[in-house]
């Protein structure tokens, strides 16, 4: 069964200093008044403009296989054909701020005010990701149902933790996305997919939450393609499940600590 | 200081109406619009070139400093078109067919007009012969293209392929970026350059029409 989430912007709102490092600026750089100044703005166009919404819908690792196929382009081997097939519990999901923030952003360009349209650009996207954890949350309750037990069917341990997987990422190709359209439906949340596969509007994610023991997310990162990969994130959210509980998250307005 | 050199300090703190009022000033002393340009706005926009490049200042410095680059050239562009003064040349830049993400790209357009490059930005979603058909008409010298996903990059490939079937590979030269994009995928379709970033962009470029 599909559900649809609204998420309440003042959630997703990213701390400054997210937004500046996203914008290469080094953690221990202060901003000067005038980037301050903006940062402030970019965060209140942020606030006025963003509509965050997400769509999951559980599926079966059977259904999962097909839709994980995709147009057969994905790499070979990959790290999450071998992780889904041992999870407790998989949905499909797909998120995005609305087309508002999105095209706010073009518009700024065009109006000359340059460091507002790329700080703001920065804030959506560290914002979306944001969004996404918020559906994660969801997602990794109705996996995990409260009081730590297992779950009816007997999945959902209570150390299981659910992390997430997009198409475009780690061997699966962003082609992916089709076959994950067509199932979920992120219409119904005003995302559309493009012939070339891009998501409108722009600031969207979509993916699978994967639900199962901390073992089953780690793996070495000796993919042929991990030579290329300019962020190696794999470590750090491999890091991050034995190190802290589920669902921590990064600062935002609402949750200045980043705590849980 | 002298008047250039205050513009080029004012541009470097990114404070546009100082910029603004010192071009105005400079031009009632009657200094010409191209020395103006050269020696106050690309000069000042140089040195934020460079310490964006070393890592001394970041993203948001550069644009505060190209906003107030633009408040002057908006005072002289208008002076330019009548004096006729050549540019460093024209660069067509856009993001390629199927793809709508253009900050990166918009990003690299900036820096190249600080760097004195007359940029003329096509927007996103740029079909292949519009690339090329708008470098023969403006006489441009490079083609600059963006791509966000991999599925959008094979027409970056198309734009080379169309230069050469049109005979332009020699004197249209090409230059693709964007966060899949790699200097072997860059060789690998026969274009002439890559960049990695907006700084890179504008070194890659100077090298390309040199
Ligand atoms: C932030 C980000 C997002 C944000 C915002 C995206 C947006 N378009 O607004 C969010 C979270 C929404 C997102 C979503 C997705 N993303 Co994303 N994202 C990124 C990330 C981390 C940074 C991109 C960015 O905005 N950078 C800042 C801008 C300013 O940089 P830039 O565009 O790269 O431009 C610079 C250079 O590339 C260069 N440049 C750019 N153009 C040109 C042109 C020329 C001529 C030259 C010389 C240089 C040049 O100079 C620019 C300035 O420095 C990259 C990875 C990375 N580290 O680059 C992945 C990345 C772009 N995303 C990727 C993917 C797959 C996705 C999704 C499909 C994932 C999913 N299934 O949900 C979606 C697609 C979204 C959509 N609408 O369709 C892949 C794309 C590769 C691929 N497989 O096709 C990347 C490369 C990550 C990866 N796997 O390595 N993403
Ligand atoms: S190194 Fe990069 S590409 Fe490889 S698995 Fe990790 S995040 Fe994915």
């Amino acid at each position: 069964m599909k559900h649809t989430v609204d998420i309440p912007v003042q959630d997703v709102v990213p701390h400054e200093r997210t937004v500046l490092r996203a914008m290469g600026v080094p953690r221990d750089r202060e901003p000067g008044e005038q980037v301050a100044r903006v940062l402030e703005e970019a965060r209140d166009e942020l606030r006025s403009l963003a509509r965050p919404r997400g769509i999951y819908a559980e599926v079966s690792p059977r259904d999962f296989a097909r839709i994980y196929r995709g147009d057969g382009d994905n790499e070979r081997p990959n790290p999450l054909e071998s992780i889904f097939p041992r999870a407790d519990h998989l949905a499909l999901f797909a998120v995005t701020l609305g087309a508002g923030v999105s095209d706010r952003i073009p518009d700024l360009f065009g109006e000359g005010r340059l460091a507002l349209g790329a700080t703001l650009d920065a804030a959506a996207s560290e914002s979306v990701e944001l969004a996404a954890e918020r559906l994660q949350r969801v997602v990794a309750g109705k996996a995990r149902p409260k009081g730590g037990g297992a779950h009816a069917s007997g999945r959902g341990a209570p150390d299981a933790r659910t992390l997430r997987y997009s198409p475009g990422y780690c061997g699966w190709n962003v082609t992916g996305q089709r076959a994950l359209f067509s199932t979920l439906g992120p219409e119904e949340v005003g995302i559309r997919l493009l012939p070339s596969c891009l998501m409108e509007p722009l600031k969207s994610i979509s993916g699978v939450m994967v639900t199962g023991p901390v073992e089953i997310h780690e793996f070495e990162n000796d993919f042929p393609f991990c030579s290329e990969c300019r962020t190696k994130e794999c470590r750090a959210r491999i890091q991050s499940l034995r190190h802290e509980a589920p669902g921590i998250r990064m600062p935002t307005e609402g949750n200045p600590n980043g705590a849980a | 200081m002298e008047l250039l050199e205050q513009i080029a300090k004012e541009l470097e703190s990114g404070d546009d109406k100082a910029v603004g009022s010192l071009t105005r000033s400079a031009l009632e002393q009657k200094t010409e619009a191209s020395i103006i340009l050269n020696e106050g706005l690309i000069a000042g926009m140089q040195v934020v070139g460079d310490r964006f490049r070393d890592h001394e200042i970041f993203l948001p410095d550069v644009l505060l400093a190209a906003r107030a680059m633009n408040a002057g050239l908006a005072l002289l562009e208008p002076l330019l078109a009548e004096s006729d003064t050549p540019a460093r040349g024209k660069v067509v830049i856009g993001t390629v067919k199927g793809d709508l993400h253009d900050i990166g790209k918009n990003l690299v357009g900036i820096m190249l007009n600080g760097a004195g490059f007359e940029v003329i930005d096509l927007g996103k979603d740029v079909a292949p012969r519009e690339f090329v058909e708008t470098a023969r008409e403006t006489g441009a010298r490079v083609i600059g293209m963006s791509a966000l996903l991999t599925t959008t990059m094979p027409s970056m490939k198309e734009v080379v392929s169309l230069l050469k079937s049109e005979g332009l590979n020699g004197t249209v030269r090409t230059i693709v970026g964007g966060a899949p994009v790699t200097e072997e995928y860059a060789r690998d379709i026969g274009a002439d350059a890559y960049g990695f970033d907006a700084a890179n962009a504008v070194e890659r470029v100077r090298e390309l029409t040199n």
